[in-house]
């Protein structure tokens, strides 16, 4: 049966299987009590990490442009959830429902900024486009800082400058309190929500490079010329693939805020953004598989590194290196080629039918 | 687009390379420890007579000892480490020895919180932290639900130890502020009083919340709140100079003396000399600023738990000690809270009768009512006593700066 399907869908189905494949084996050793605390801790956020990875991949790998700003994104997606998770913690106790909410209200909230930033920054080209996506990052960042937000019997209390001057009733609550961020948020992401998401953002992802805006996004990217003379509209393609990655990114970060009893916007500073495009690019731009797999490696490493104290960070580095050598540099690739193993089996079939 | 992602590619591995810089740090987990002889038989091991070889109490660390807070991780991890061989070298705890392990978590929650299980699979009975209050929320979390004793040197937002598990050794944020704005008002010290604060950091927004809560109480008023963040802190002269136009004549100053050292450089050159009010953060301003003329902190009054010049046997002992390990430094008011953080935690070991046998659970529940039994003298505070919501109680010392000493007030 395999046979009759085209290579693209075969290349996703093992994306898809792959990761399903890993969410049996880790239930299973869970269940039988062999998985460390460290790496059950590590779950959720790697979850994080890959939905980031897969999502930034759609806007680097695809649609071509360099975005610096992801974690912006994921700080409007995981303060918009945490909100909401904060005000109805009496009134909905059902963690899975709570978290299936938040998370749409996360994603759309992202998808609005990705939107309202989109608009105006994807006229910019190159590297225009990267340090502007940058600072609007920051700009997001910053903002969150100055908000504090209550809420009691009367309503909700927005202040941006400090918690004494909202005026909150004396059984009010304070719910963003600006730098001190939001704390006490329900621990309701669990590791089958986090594997669920991914599939769901693979299955978007994918889906959308493959159809026929995929494609326009895609010709867009290898030749803007070109594209813009058979009459594709670049800035809604752009757009397209621009607010889509920003709405799983606040997904991801729903997930995040989630999972931690305390978050604060200082998190999401460029250099989140940064680690985020270090799992794309040394899983390879526009490779989706390979994002998931780097964000996975890349994370767990400083982890299980840590009995190396300090140098832990060295070595880091020196892999970070190693495995860009490895993926990118035309010796990295020769190496590759010749020690493959589609080319060992090749060569094994080759030697079989001269015998 | 390639020459950027490359520059940026390069940053990153910048940032993490400086990240390791001090590796001479508190980077031993205390293995030296796990060989000695479990006690020197103690006399209660040897009556329980339940005593495993090599049976020790597990005592995990966690703060940041790499990037940006480091100095503060460092501090405490280096202090934990003198008052734990302190403690082995004169026969442990109940007889028993005790091991150390200080795990980094970079002033990052999700990093602490993998710190923590880390901790855990090592086989942790008590946890000293974390460092740095958001980070310590995050692992409070955790530990509430692991019934995990928790006892933070240094995290002072309120949330900290919001459960039963959880004890402090420093004050918490809103009682500095309380505090301080109560001293100040019923000593008289000021009618208008203007207060600069770092509104991006924890530590400073809390105590400014409930000192400007507190100051409504008190007879001053507060002409001026002037924030700044932690993107900003080099220049201080638009803030000084609104605080300066107020007619404020003190200047409530709660965040720690790096800025402050800055703040009064630039209100020296500007001719504005009101009063100044730190909190414990202004610990440090005397000896830890390099190229400061420390003259120009002459006359400023703070609160704090710990003076480095204290003249008490406890104090010296442990500067003295502290100097000799660690290139000279003084140590600043983390490294005394986690010193006595480890007593403390000694002390009501002692009190419960626990042994290394039992869960960390079972010592948890132990510990619940011994910290609320044991008063215990440190360096930060004598006669120290825990209520059960783990908020210690002790009253700050409040000094001045005369002559280049703290001089009690």
């Amino acid at each position: 049966m395999m046979k009759n399907l085209n290579k693209t869908t075969k290349d996703n189905l093992i994306t898809y299987g792959m990761v399903i494949a890993v969410y049996i084996i880790v239930e299973i050793l869970l269940k039988a009590g062999m998985i460390s605390s460290l790496l059950q801790g590590l779950l959720v956020p790697l979850c994080v990490y890959v939905v980031l990875a897969v999502s930034l991949n759609l806007v680097v790998g695809i649609s071509g442009e360099l975005s610096l700003g992801h974690a912006g994104f994921m700080c409007v997606g995981a303060f918009a959830g945490a909100f909401f998770s904060n005000s109805v913690k009496d009134v909905i106790t059902m963690g899975g429902v709570r978290i299936f909410l938040a998370l749409l209200i996360g994603a759309a909230a992202a998808a609005v900024f990705g939107l309202l930033i989109g608009i105006p920054v994807l006229r910019l080209r190159g590297d225009y486009l990267a340090i502007v996506t940058l600072a609007f990052g920051e700009i997001i960042k910053n903002v969150v800082n100055v908000f504090y937000v209550g809420i009691d019997g009367s309503g909700i209390h927005i202040s941006m400058k400090d918690k004494v001057s909202m005026g909150l009733a004396a059984d009010g609550d304070v719910i963003i309190n600006g730098p001190q961020g939001i704390t006490g948020t329900p621990k309701d992401s669990t590791f089958t929500i986090g594997i669920l998401l991914i599939l769901v953002t693979l299955f978007i992802v994918l889906n959308l490079i493959n159809s026929r805006d995929g494609r326009a996004i895609r010709s867009i990217r290898d030749n803007r010329i070109a594209a813009e003379s058979v009459g594709l509209n670049i800035t809604k393609y752009k757009l397209m693939a621009f607010s889509v990655s920003a709405s799983l990114a606040g997904a991801a970060g729903v997930l995040y805020a989630h999972n931690l009893a305390s978050l604060q916007a200082s998190k999401f500073s460029f250099n989140t953004s940064i680690l985020v495009l270090v799992f794309v690019v040394l899983g390879g731009i526009g490779n989706i598989r390979g994002s998931i797999i780097a964000a996975v490696v890349l994370t767990l490493l400083p982890e299980l590194l840590r009995a190396l104290n300090d140098y832990r960070m060295l070595i880091y580095a020196i892999v970070l290196i190693a495995m860009m050598l490895f993926t990118s540099s035309p010796a990295g690739m020769a190496f590759r080629e010749r020690f493959s193993l589609k080319r060992l089996r090749e060569r094994t079939k080759e030697q079989k039918e001269e015998q | 687009m390639k020459k950027l992602l490359s520059l940026s590619l390069a940053a990153v591995l910048a940032v993490s390379a400086t990240a390791c810089g001090n590796s001479d740090t508190a980077g031993t987990t205390g293995a030296d420890n796990t060989d000695a002889p479990a006690a020197e038989s103690g006399t209660e091991a040897a009556e329980s007579g339940t005593e495993a070889e090599g049976a020790v109490f597990k005592i995990g660390a966690i703060g940041p000892t790499t990037g940006a807070a480091s100095a503060y991780g460092t501090a405490v991890m280096n202090a934990a480490k003198i008052a734990v061989d302190e403690i082995n070298e004169a026969g442990g705890i109940n007889g028993y020895q005790v091991e150390f392990n200080p795990q980094d978590d970079e002033h990052d929650q999700e990093k602490s919180v993998n710190a923590y299980n880390t901790l855990k699979d090592w086989g942790m009975q008590l946890l000293l932290g974390t460092v740095t209050s958001a980070p310590c929320i995050a692992v409070e979390a955790e530990a509430q639900a692991d019934n995990m004793f928790l006892l933070t040197p240094s995290g002072s937002a309120v949330d900290c130890i919001s459960g039963d598990n959880a004890f402090r050794v420093c004050f918490a944020d809103p009682d500095q502020g309380t505090a301080s704005a109560q001293y100040i008002g019923e000593n008289g010290l000021a009618e208008k009083v203007a207060v600069i604060y770092d509104s991006s950091d924890v530590y400073s927004s809390g105590i400014y919340d409930t000192f400007v809560a507190e100051a409504a109480n008190q007879p001053f008023e507060v002409v001026a709140s002037e924030a700044f963040t932690a993107d900003s802190k080099t220049d201080f002269s638009v803030q000084l100079q609104k605080a300066k136009d107020s007619g404020a004549d003190l200047v409530f100053l709660p965040f720690y003396y790096n800025e402050a050292a800055l703040v009064f450089t630039q209100a020296a050159g500007m001719n504005f000399a009101p009063k100044w009010f730190g909190v414990d953060g202004m610990d440090g301003i005397l000896s830890g600023v390099e190229n400061f003329d420390s003259a120009l902190a002459e006359g400023v009054m703070l609160l704090t738990p710990f003076s480095a010049d204290a003249e008490d046997e406890l104090t010296k002992n442990f500067v003295t000690k502290y100097g000799e390990l660690y290139n000279g430094e003084t140590p600043n008011q983390f490294a005394a809270d986690a010193y006595d953080g480890i007593y403390i935690m000694k002390a009501a070991l002692e009190k419960a009768g626990c042994t290394p046998d039992m869960s960390a659970s079972d010592i948890c529940d132990a510990m619940k009512t011994a910290m609320t039994e044991i008063t215990v003298d440190g360096l930060t505070g004598s006669g120290m006593t825990w209520s059960a919501e783990g908020e210690p109680s002790k009253s700050p010392k409040a000094v001045v700066i005369d002559g280049g000493v703290y001089v009690g007030m």
